[in-house]
């Protein structure tokens, strides 16, 4: 989990943030008020996770409860992983 | 339409005719059939003029019988005719057909309320000898340019800044308050230009400057108040609405010189066509396409063309040519920007100009007065929700919202629901209709040097703004404050300038406006909400009022709002060469605005064709904006006056 985690959270804060800011973002921040994530932005990390990870995320699966914060994330990969 | 600049002087001296000479000539794209230069005792006048009304007549400064008053005037008083009459009804005699002369002489009587008697588009300043002091004004909307500066001892004014600068003695250095503007409004707040210590006059607004004392005077205002009056039926509306906008055409189309129109394909341009057709006038229209089908319209157009029957030309806008042209819009633009749609209009003024065309007629001001912005619908269904967050139906409106952005389009109601949430205190706060808007864009802020967030020290620009807001606009309905801040801002301060008067003066054509005359933006404020927007139908009282006078397939069609390329049209095969240059971590380190490693980790993402959220391509747009304006106005402003406009 937590190698998932360091991974997920360098591809935001180099990827959304362009480096500022990550210390400040905790785990379970919402990715969407902190107003790190876009429309656009979601589409960007569900590609990312499916390239680093190696499983596809379904449509009904893009929802907030699996990605609006990086702890979230995290549950959500490691799941997908497991059930892979 | 034309270039003004001056100065007054409290220091005993006349102005340096050759100052005033070298001010004038920088802004002499605005008006290249002639300069004049009058200066004597405190006052310097110059003017660069376009010639439209009275071709023969009209040069300026021009001054009244006796020499008494002096104006140099920017703009069109399209009611001349009907003032003109008035005032020779009242025994005053004229020496030239132009509308210069009848404004002076209606200065003359009726002192600084004459431009409450003005129909028109205009920036002016008139010397009265007299009573030794210089009045200035500035149209209603905010059409028409008019910045200032003050020195010690002297009064600067321009039609645009860069004529200001070239007075040896105006400092040019970047306002980082006015930078937080656009990095959050996307445009400054009058009187806030982006350069520090240079001012422009609010539209609506007039001023005097005497004894070295400068007052600012709003004139008008827009006001929603006569919203309690008795309604009328849907029908009388519409009729009273096409009746007007057929006046405000035929007076916009007073001129010497030919009158084009542009031509989008969309429902406002398709209105002013019709109209200029019923005015029989000659039909001669301009459009731009673009390669990308995303932001091109020329099916629309085509079908437009051929109802309208005009001869029509075009230009075709490239990516890679958005970012060649990207330096010298700019610097008719003269403040950074998050949006690159100015460029093509840029281009498609030099196809006016081209076809030796000096004046088109527009649809602008439609949306913001009846009703068009999605931002409206989206607060419409943001507001409709708000109020009872727990429904399961309301937010699935949210789907209708911007069919033309294929990323939103694609998201889960999940996740629609989770962009537009709508907080609980949200709906009771002024700017409901604009924060997400904002809030987004304030997101580029993240890129700001160490130094420019210390110095702006967290303070809010939404306080600023909230001081700007008319009395009793908390106890307006949501969708007119909507309307308001689009109105009072966006329109001036984007639409009208780096969209309008900047790229279309870069090549000396004059735009006119039907929709912004006072009148039909006075009966527009009337009109009940609920007919300007029907459920979620945009503009749906000027689509009644078009009903069998534009064609079908345009009047029913949902709006497109005009964009173009954003970003990637600086990181094509070819980026031009400026691009890295000044986006290099040494050129933004040199230029103490932006943080270089967060530059070049964005850079970084768009040269590898990652970058394609709005927020990233606001912000490569604000970003070589802003350092294409410190390059051109403040490190090689001597240069780029040498090169000129192009």
């Amino acid at each position: 989990m937590e190698a998932i985690e360091k991974e997920v959270r360098c591809f935001i804060i180099e990827h959304f943030l362009f480096g500022s800011g990550g210390n400040g973002l905790k785990s379970a921040d919402s990715l969407l008020e902190k107003g790190v994530i876009d429309s656009t932005g979601v589409l960007e990390l569900v590609s990312f996770l499916e390239t680093t990870f190696h499983f596809k995320v379904e449509d009904h699966e893009i929802i907030p409860d699996h990605l609006d914060s990086i702890g979230n994330i995290v549950v959500f990969v490691d799941r997908k992983k497991k059930s892979a | 339409m034309c270039g003004i600049a001056g100065i007054y002087q409290w220091d005993g001296k006349t102005p340096d005719q050759d100052r005033l000479h070298r001010m004038i000539q920088t802004i002499r794209h605005r008006g290249p059939d002639g300069t004049g230069v009058f200066a004597e005792g405190p006052v310097g006048l110059a003017h660069a003029r376009l010639s439209i009304i009275d071709l023969s007549g009209g040069h300026q400064p021009m001054a009244n019988d006796d020499q008494s008053l002096w104006v140099t005037f920017n703009g069109e008083i399209f009611n001349y005719l009907e003032l003109r009459q008035y005032l020779v009804d009242r025994g005053y005699r004229f020496s030239t057909t132009s509308d210069t002369e009848v404004l002076l002489q209606m200065y003359a009587d009726k002192g600084e309320d004459c431009v409450k008697y003005f129909n028109g588009q205009w920036a002016f300043a008139i010397w009265d000898k007299k009573r030794n002091r210089l009045f200035l004004s500035r149209d209603r909307a905010g059409i028409r340019p008019l910045f200032y500066t003050t020195l010690r001892g002297a009064f600067v004014f321009g039609s645009e800044i860069k004529s200001i600068f070239a007075h040896s003695e105006v400092k040019r250095e970047i306002d980082v308050e006015a930078l937080d503007q656009i990095f959050t409004f996307w445009c400054t707040l009058p009187p806030k230009t982006a350069f520090q210590g240079v001012y422009e006059l609010p539209p609506g607004s007039s001023m005097i400057v005497e004894a070295g004392k400068v007052t600012v005077r709003s004139y008008w205002k827009m006001d929603y108040t006569f919203q309690d009056e008795a309604e009328k039926s849907e029908e009388e509306y519409a009729g009273i609405l096409h009746d007007l906008l057929v006046d405000a055409t035929r007076i916009r189309l007073r001129a010497d010189v030919p009158v084009g129109a542009y031509l989008s394909g969309g429902l406002d341009s398709s209105v002013i066509v019709s109209l200029m057709k019923k005015a029989n006038a000659s039909l001669e229209t301009f459009s731009v396409g673009f390669a990308d089908s995303e932001f091109d319209e020329s099916g629309f157009q085509k079908q437009a063309i051929d109802y309208f029957g005009t001869k029509h030309r075009d230009v075709f806008c490239k990516e890679d040519e958005i970012g060649r042209i990207f330096p010298d819009v700019l610097w008719h633009m003269e403040k950074p920007v998050v949006r690159t749609a100015p460029a093509p209009l840029f281009m498609l003024s030099q196809l006016v100009r081209d076809a030796r065309y000096k004046v088109v007629l527009t649809g602008e001001g439609s949306d913001e007065i009846l009703g068009g912005y999605d931002i409206f619908k989206e607060a419409k269904v943001r507001h409709f929700w708000g109020r009872h967050p727990e429904s399961q139906m309301r937010p699935r409106l949210l789907k209708r919202l911007y069919p033309y952005l294929p990323n939103l389009q694609k998201q889960s109601e999940s996740y629609l629901k989770a962009f537009f949430y709508v907080r609980p205190d949200d709906v009771n706060n002024p700017f409901f209709s604009h924060l997400p808007r904002w809030e987004l864009t304030a997101r580029m802020k993240m890129f700001y040097s160490d130094e420019v967030q210390s110095k702006l020290g967290g303070g809010s620009v939404y306080k600023t703004m909230e001081e700007l807001l008319p009395k009793g606009f908390l106890a307006w309905d949501p969708f007119l404050k909507a309307q308001y801040l689009e109105f009072s801002g966006l329109l001036p301060g984007y639409i009208l300038s780096s969209q309008g008067d900047r790229v279309a003066m870069a090549h000396s054509v004059e735009g006119r406006f039907p929709f912004l005359d006072y009148r039909v933006i006075e009966f527009a404020a009337k009109i009940p909400t609920r007919l300007k927007m029907k459920v979620l139908n945009e503009k749906y009282l000027l689509k009644k009022s078009f009903q069998n006078l534009i064609p079908e397939t345009i009047r029913k069609r949902s709006k497109q709002p005009y964009r173009a390329p954003e970003g990637k049209s600086f990181f094509g095969t070819h980026p031009p060469d400026y691009v890295m240059e000044l986006l290099s971590p040494d050129r933004i380190a040199q230029g103490g605005l932006f943080h270089p490693e967060r530059v070049q980790k964005l850079v970084e993402k768009f040269r590898r064709g990652q970058a394609i959220g709005l927020k990233e391509n606001m912000a490569i747009i604000a970003i070589l904006s802003t350092q294409l304006l410190v390059d051109q106005f403040i490190h090689h402003f001597e240069e780029r006056i040498a090169y000129g406009g192009h």
